[in-house]
């Protein structure tokens, strides 16, 4: 019963994850850059919430007031000031740059908010839980948390497929040039995309402090989860994201049940295992041979 | 029938010139003078130096996998780790000596790597660069829970004992100043001797249009196993330079031997100095040396400085300090290209 009960904490679990990795999803899909700063930018969200949690006396749900639309803004003008001149100087530098801004956000929010732990708090709804047997429990706010994964995902689906915002969205995504010819302002949709790739990971990163404590080093930490999520599910696939979210989850709540100092541990092999699962079927079974596979573009 | 005569050539292609034979020339006699540090120069010179030669051996290496491999990497430091903990398992558990467990080290990096790349070489472009952080971060870990009382779990672990117990003060800084010179002078020299053969021009092909590069038969993942082999044993050396230098490591945080923070400073090198040029990344760890030295070395606002730096020289000077006066000047003091001149 506890395996039971460590699968279901890691299928909600994985709900903090797709939350956490869809902006990176959203902005691989769209741009084919990743953000090493995406996790960084996630806990900027967070420590934004503790900053008005502690000084206007807030709720940290009322925080999520302002700080998403801060962070459409943050994420609109990182694009038209940082990013967009990156991905015009080539494949490199967006990952160079993202790197450095990774860096920088980490150790400002250790200036400012010193190295100490904290965390936001989540409310009545915090320790609650569905006790079904003596073993297995369901925590209400993990559940929360999934549930507001998948109601993000389906809205951002929804927005892809149905409005126009989202037409030259994939319009872009599939190709710039051609999206330009017919009267898309790829600056533009690029800029939009990062916005709502930033407050995604801002809405992630204050449900992150809600559930568990955060210190200005655990931007790459979330970054890295977030990668595994994305790539277990398959990149650039919005659903992908929730299902590698829920296996990385389970991978880690099921390592932990192990010995608990295997919980990071867990997460990582498991993608690893991914990697390599992938690689032996796209290179066509075992038939590895160096350099004569296909480069893919 | 009558011979076609072949056209009159009116560029020669260059390799070597009077000015970059002078350079490598005097390079080499710089080495050999800098050998003779110890005798000339006080220990608390011979301690910066030895931070000057390793960050070198740290920026060739992860200049040597983006700038030539096009592969971004910010997980070098876990053979970093590696290569340290490697000296401390070998010399403290297995009371080698010292300096012999640095050479192997080097080796187990650099054999620890081939696995490595199996795995994360068929990443792109930024799924490498986190794939290479996760091995990074896997290794740490697996560090940390190790109970044996050498490696020291998660607390970390010191090589004091196997170098005090042979060696004095004195003695340990001067061989450790010989080895990270030596390191560092050899690396230099076999990326130099590759990079001018058949391979080093597939490579540059690589980094150029990968697929343009398979498409007339450069072998792009052999030439790219390579790079990440000899970066994988560069930084494990650096890694054991770094623990002969410091003496006590700890395997968790982006401050420890297998933190993100070496990454940070790798590309801020690269970066500032010129990717994807010889010359450029020992410029940048000569930058980063005199920042570390007079500005600050540590702390947040170090790490602020090398992040923004970093930024503003990929945006605004791409091609970094030496790229851009070789664009300027047409220099090449390394010559490990060829250059095209007309006839005059």
């Amino acid at each position: 019963m506890t395996w039971v009960n460590s699968v279901i904490h890691g299928i909600l679990l994985g709900g903090v994850y797709a939350l956490l990795a869809t902006g990176l999803s959203l902005m691989f899909g769209v741009m084919r850059i990743i953000n090493l700063a995406h996790g960084s930018l996630a806990l900027l969200g967070a420590y934004m919430a503790f900053l008005l949690v502690e000084h206007a006396h807030i709720s940290a749900y009322l925080a999520l007031v302002p700080v998403l639309p801060g962070a459409l803004v943050v994420g609109y003008l990182l694009q038209r000031t940082m990013l967009e001149r990156s991905l015009r100087a080539g494949v490199l530098v967006p990952l160079l740059t993202t790197f450095g801004l990774l860096i920088v956000i980490g150790n400002l929010l250790q200036e400012f908010f010193s190295p100490d732990v904290h965390s936001l708090n989540p409310g009545s709804i915090g320790p609650a839980a569905w006790r079904i047997t003596s073993r297995l429990s369901i925590p209400a706010f993990d559940a929360l948390i999934l549930g507001i994964a998948i109601l993000v995902l389906g809205i951002l689906q929804l927005v892809l497929t149905r409005t126009q915002i989202g037409r030259e969205l994939r319009a872009t995504a599939a190709d710039p040039d051609a999206a330009e010819l017919v009267g898309v302002d790829s600056r533009a949709v690029y800029a939009r995309a990062t916005a709502i790739a930033v407050a995604t990971a801002a809405l992630a990163g204050v449900f992150f402090a809600m559930r568990s404590t955060f210190d200005p080093t655990a931007g790459p930490t979330q970054l890295i989860y977030a990668f595994e999520a994305v790539v277990i599910g398959g990149m650039g696939s919005l659903w992908g994201t929730l299902a590698g979210g829920i296996v990385l989850g389970v991978s880690q709540t099921v390592g932990a049940q192990i010995n608990p100092q295997y919980f990071a541990l867990a997460g990582h092999v498991v993608f690893l295992a991914v990697l390599v699962a992938r690689t032996i079927l796209e290179s066509g079974g075992l038939r590895v041979r160096l350099g004569l596979r296909r480069v893919a573009t | 029938m009558t011979a076609v005569a072949a056209p009159a050539p009116t560029a020669r292609v260059e390799r070597w010139t009077w000015l970059s034979g002078g350079f490598t020339a005097a390079l080499a006699g710089l080495i050999g003078l800098l050998a003779f540090g110890p005798v000339l120069w006080s220990q608390n010179a011979l301690n910066n130096l030895i931070q000057l030669y390793f960050l070198v051996v740290l920026a060739v290496m992860w200049n040597a996998l983006a700038g030539y491999g096009g592969l971004v990497s910010v997980g070098q430091q876990a053979f970093i780790g590696i290569g340290a903990y490697a000296v401390v398992f070998l010399s403290l558990q297995h009371s080698l000596e010292p300096y012999l467990a640095m050479l192997i080290a080097t080796l187990i990096g650099a054999a620890v790597s081939i696995p490595v790349a199996a795995v994360v070489l068929w990443l792109r472009g930024g799924a490498f660069a986190i794939g290479t952080w996760v091995v990074a971060e896997a290794f740490a870990i697996l560090v940390s829970l190790d109970p044996n009382p050498a490696i020291g779990g998660g607390t970390g672990t010191s090589a004091l004992i196997p170098f005090n117990t042979r060696y004095t003060p004195t003695q340990r800084l001067n061989y450790t100043y010989w080895a990270s010179l030596g390191t560092a002078a050899v690396l230099l020299a076999i990326l130099f001797v590759l990079l001018r053969s058949r391979l080093g021009a597939s490579l540059q092909a690589i980094r150029d249009d990968e697929g343009a590069a398979a498409s007339v038969g450069v072998r792009v993942l052999l030439g790219k196993g390579v790079l990440f082999v000899l970066a994988g044993g560069g930084c494990a050396a650096a890694g054991a330079l770094i623990l002969a230098w410091q003496l006590s490591i700890q395997p968790l945080g982006p401050d420890s031997i297998f933190g993100v923070n070496w990454s940070a400073k790798m590309i801020f090198m690269v970066l500032v100095g010129g990717l994807g040029t010889f010359e450029g990344p020992i410029i940048g760890a000569i930058v980063l040396y005199l920042l570390q030295t007079y500005v600050s070395s540590s702390g947040v606002w170090y790490f602020v400085m090398l992040g923004g730096i970093a930024i503003g020289f990929a945006l605004l000077l791409p091609r970094g300090i030496w790229g851009t006066i070789q664009e300027r000047f047409n220099v090449q003091l390394l010559p490990v290209g060829y250059r095209l001149r007309g006839r005059s």
